[in-house]
């Protein structure tokens, strides 16, 4: 910081002495951040959504840009081509995508557990991963296939992939017989449909030995390297955010369908509430008492043995190479 | 007056109590019946009205999705170049103002083999047609992947899409009419593609958002998925689905109810709106999407016309009641009116005064009769208490009269005894209480020389005044015949002839007279009819045997007997009249004499005074209260032997 800057500061800092906190947030440039989200605005994204509207980045210094995410938009290739600073990812993804050479570190694992379902009707006799053999199945492009593939390889299965839209339209109409679905998100459609919770067969991959750890937030390992102050910044606003929403889910439900709005969606408050509550079951529910943002090292290691195994990636960092985290390194 | 007041208070509440519940029952009955009747022509109206609609809907879809399959077939039926597929496209949508844009996208490496994906498109806008390249417009997911190719390639078979925002086209709210189209050269038939039809959602909702009825009444759309196409609620359109509105509620019925319509099934039902209205709403399929329309009735609206109806009757039953009132009012004021003034004066009557007014009978009614009937009374009432007092007044006077009377009849009677108090030889004592103020009974006893004293008993037929007279005359007589004659039956036969004279009241007495020698005690004694004496002895008690005469009065020239006893000194007379015997008890039972002989056992002897007033006493306590009939008159001698000679 320059001199100038700094006698100025001073000056700011006695003539303000009453909102001196402010006025240093203020004063003290913003650092420009973006994130790519994995889709585009939903309460699965509700804590970024929430610290941005609530000012939680502002006030660590940043000043962030949440990116249009969802088809087309890949938030490695986003990461490595410097259009993003942050991104958000599947553990199997990001491994992935290591693997190819793109050095993505775990900053924060959001979600630590796997919420993918496999859903068929139960009237199609479908009720457990074996009865799928030559079925159609809905899979969705890109790294969201990688657990199902992974399952299906491991349990020798042959499926009839089909590729899956962002709806479930498909499955709703009886073009596939079994449809991906997300537990805070598809699953909660098809209920919305006019479909019961009883006239489904809902299989969870985590109950399949395949507890994929999902959504993380990453960056390059050169983000990382460069200015871990923004990457600790960036992770304490965004879990900050988090627990805003969750303490209160009504005003972070209407943050996130004003940005749903925004971006043209439709923006279904009882979906999104769904999702919501959803997000927090997987976040800080369940046997895991780790706390948010945790990725176990156990967990890292099965998916990496797992994708190594099927094939899909030649090695894996060590833990601590890959998840880099704020105090570790203090 | 409260009297007044409580008929006039009677009377409305009464009648307008009734007449209030009569006309309630009645405007409740007609409320709960024109309810029903409404709802049952409701049902057939709103299936009117949704059937109508949902076949204007359904027109416009079969008509579009008749245009997608004739585009189709003659894809399917020959190769288009580009050129050719460019205009088959826009003279489709040139010729088809209900499609939004048509478009044709083909399989992977279908159109060419060059390209993987082909896709042309044209839409409206602004008036032209405006042509897109779905393979390039489809930048981020290929239309490969989209529910409009994807779904009916899948399944084999049109499809209309699920409403959407047509991202890779016409950047607007739409529901695509999806048509695969074959290759059937080969032999064996091959996917090319598929053509797409449009619609704008808003062009076709406006349809149903047009609709109006009743004042908030309207008709809405669902997709197939249940999500809100058409809705007052403009902000759940396209963002909620029929099932998260009952996940709002927690309403299980409203989610089987979407169920049902998503089933393609079609209902009447009635069911309450998040704002606590109830509603009546119609839903039934639109079977070319599979999409449901329905028409809402607002309860409170249609039964608007009921409800002011029933108000309005409310209101004039209400204003009719008060009038009711009123006229009761008047008829029962009209009624107590003239009864009020009756009873002001009749008020001033009952205090005596007659002479007041009666208010003119104004009417032949009922109250009329009464102010008559008061008139007479009052008249007569007059009359009566005239007579009375002029009766009492004389009455008043005969009464202080006969006190006097009685004041005389008592001086007449000899009163103070011992009489003689210095004859020594015999002891006499008497009584007599009238029974009314003055009696017919009497008794004397007088010297009619030294040594012989007359005594007597009488009874006069008869009580009170003419009793008294001819008691007076007969004791007149009766001393001074007595005096001058000496000898009871010459007394007696005298008496009796004088009376007998001028007796036209033919009245009559008996008397039983008698005279006591003082120096030898022998009693002379004849009786005119009168109760036989009691000889009271130291032996014994009795009646005396008498020959008795006829009664003193009615007959002249009766002959009496004269007989005679000797008394032992201290043998004792006692005289009586039938008061005495004949007393009443309440039970109307005669004293009798046996018990009078049984009185005179008990009675102490010492003492004649003490002996009158015992038998005096035992009449009165048999009599226990009840009145006096008769005079009650005793009279009692007891010979105490000759004095010696001074």
């Amino acid at each position: 910081m320059p001199l100038q800057s700094l006698i100025f500061l001073c000056f700011l800092l006695l003539a303000t002495i009453p909102s001196c906190m402010i006025s240093v947030a203020q004063a003290a440039p913003q650092k420009k951040a973006s994130l790519l989200p994995l889709w585009s605005p939903q309460a699965q994204f509700a804590g970024y959504y929430v610290a941005l509207d609530k000012g939680m980045y502002a006030r660590h210094g940043m000043d962030l840009t949440i990116r249009k995410g969802g088809p087309g938009h890949s938030p490695a290739e986003s990461l490595q081509n410097g259009e993003a600073d942050f991104a958000i990812m599947w553990l199997t993804t990001a491994l992935h995508h290591r693997s190819a050479g793109t050095k993505l570190v775990n900053i924060f694992q959001v979600i630590p557990k796997s919420s993918m379902m496999l859903v068929s009707r139960k009237s199609s006799g479908i009720r457990k991963i074996e009865d799928m053999q030559g079925k159609k199945v809905g899979l969705w492009r890109g790294d969201l296939s990688i657990p199902p593939h992974t399952l299906f390889a491991k349990r020798g299965i042959k499926v009839q992939e089909i590729p899956q839209s962002g709806t479930v339209n498909l499955f709703l109409r009886g073009g596939v017989d079994v449809t991906s679905a997300m537990w805070y998100n598809e699953y909660h459609v098809l209920l919305s449909s006019g479909v019961d919770p009883n006239q489904l067969n809902a299989v969870f991959l985590q109950d399949e030995g395949m507890n994929f750890p999902e959504d993380g937030l990453y960056a390059l390992e050169a983000t990382v390297n460069k200015d871990p102050a923004l990457v600790a910044a960036f992770v304490d606003a965004s879990r900050e955010g988090w627990q805003y929403a969750f303490a209160h889910p009504e005003e972070a439900l209407d943050i996130v369908i004003r940005y749903m709005r925004q971006a043209q969606l439709p923006a279904n408050r009882m979906h999104q509430k769904w999702m919501l509550e959803r997000m927090r079951d997987l976040m800080i529910g369940g046997r895991n008492q780790a706390p948010i943002g945790t990725l176990a090292r156990q967990d890292y290691e099965t998916v990496g043995k797992a994708m190594q195994h099927e094939g899909v990636i030649s090695n894996y960092p060590d833990y601590a190479t890959f998840t880099w985290r704020d105090n570790a390194g203090k | 007056m409260p009297e007044s007041k409580s008929i006039v208070t009677r009377l409305i509440l009464v009648i307008t109590l009734f007449c209030a519940t009569i006309f309630a029952g009645t405007l409740g009955y007609n409320y709960t019946r024109s309810r029903a009747i409404l709802e049952h022509e409701l049902e057939a109206n709103a299936r009117n009205q949704a059937l109508s609609l949902a076949n204007r809907v359904e027109r416009e879809l079969v008509s579009v999705s008749k245009v997608a399959e004739g585009v189709a077939r003659s894809l399917e039926t020959s190769k288009h170049t580009e050129a050719e597929l460019c205009g088959l496209l826009r003279s489709t949508l040139a010729a088809n103002p209900g499609i939004y844009g048509s478009g044709v996208a083909y399989e992977p490496y279908a159109f060419s083999r060059v390209e993987r994906l082909y896709g042309r498109y044209y839409h409206r806008e602004d008036g032209k047609s405006n042509l897109i390249r779905l393979e390039d417009s489809y930048k981020e997911l290929p239309y490969l992947y989209w529910d409009w190719y994807q779904i009916p390639r899948e399944l084999g078979k049109s499809e209309w899409s699920e409403p959407y925002f047509g991202e890779g086209g016409g950047k607007i709210l739409m529901s695509t009419c999806s048509i695969p189209f074959y290759d059937t050269t080969a032999g064996d038939k091959h996917l090319r593609g598929v053509v797409a039809a449009d619609i704008s959602l808003e062009s076709l909702t406006e349809l149903i958002s047009s609709v109006r009825i009743l004042k908030t009444g309207y008709a809405a759309l669902y997709s197939r998925n249940g999500m809100i196409l058409s809705h007052p609620q403009k902000e759940a359109v396209m963002n909620e689905t029929f099932f998260n509105i009952a996940e709002s509620r927690h309403d299980t019925t409203l989610r089987e109810l979407g169920k049902k319509m998503v089933r393609g099934e079609s209902g009447f039902v009635l069911y309450t709106s998040p704002d606590g209205a109830r509603n009546w709403m119609y839903y039934t399929p639109i079977r070319t999407t599979g999409w449901t329309l329905s028409v809402v009735f607002p309860e409170n609206e249609l039964l608007e016309n009921v409800r002011n109806l029933s108000m309005t009757m409310a209101a004039m039953g209400f204003g009719g009641l008060i009038m009711l009132s009123l006229a009761v009012v008047y008829i029962a004021r009209s009624i107590t009116r003239p009864l009020r003034s009756l009873v002001a004066v009749t008020e001033i009557m009952a205090s005596g005064n007659f002479d007041v007014e009666l208010p003119r009978a104004r009417s032949n009614d009922e109250v009329g009769t009464l102010t008559n009937s008061f008139q007479a009374m009052a008249t007569s009432l007059k009359e009566y208490v005239r007579n009375l007092t002029e009766t009492t007044a004389a009455k008043e006077r005969i009464e202080s009269e006969l006190n006097l009377a009685t004041d005389i009849q008592a001086s007449l009677l000899p009163r103070i005894f011992p009489p003689f108090p210095n004859r020594k030889e015999f002891e006499i004592y008497a009584s007599m209480d009238p029974a009314k103020e003055v009696g017919g009974d009497f008794y004397d006893y007088f010297f009619i020389d030294d040594h012989k004293i007359c005594f007597l008993i009488a009874d006069v037929a008869d009580k009170g005044v003419p009793a008294a007279l001819y008691m007076m005359v007969a004791k007149t007589l009766l001393k001074s015949e007595g005096q001058r004659l000496g000898k009871p039956e010459l007394i007696l036969s005298c008496v009796n002839n004088i009376l007998a004279a001028d007796n036209d009241s033919c009245m009559f007495a008996t008397v039983f007279c008698a005279t006591l020698d003082t120096r030898s005690g022998e009693v002379h004694f004849a009786s005119a009819g009168h109760n036989p004496p009691l000889l009271m002895t130291s032996q014994e008690i009795r009646y005396l045997a008498v020959r008795n005469g006829v009664v003193l009065g009615p007959m002249p020239d009766a002959v009496y007997n004269s007989e005679t006893i000797l008394l032992e000194p201290g043998d004792t007379l006692f005289l009586y009249t039938d008061g005495v015997s004949e007393a009443k008890n309440p039970e109307q039972q005669l004293y009798g004499e046996a018990r009078l002989l049984q009185a005179l056992h008990e009675a102490p002897n010492e003492n004649l005074s003490d002996l009158i007033r015992h038998i005096r006493s035992e009449v009165q306590r048999y009599a226990n209260g009840a009145p006096q009939s008769d005079d009650i008159t005793m009279l009692a001698i007891t010979y105490r032997g000759s004095a010696p000679e001074d």
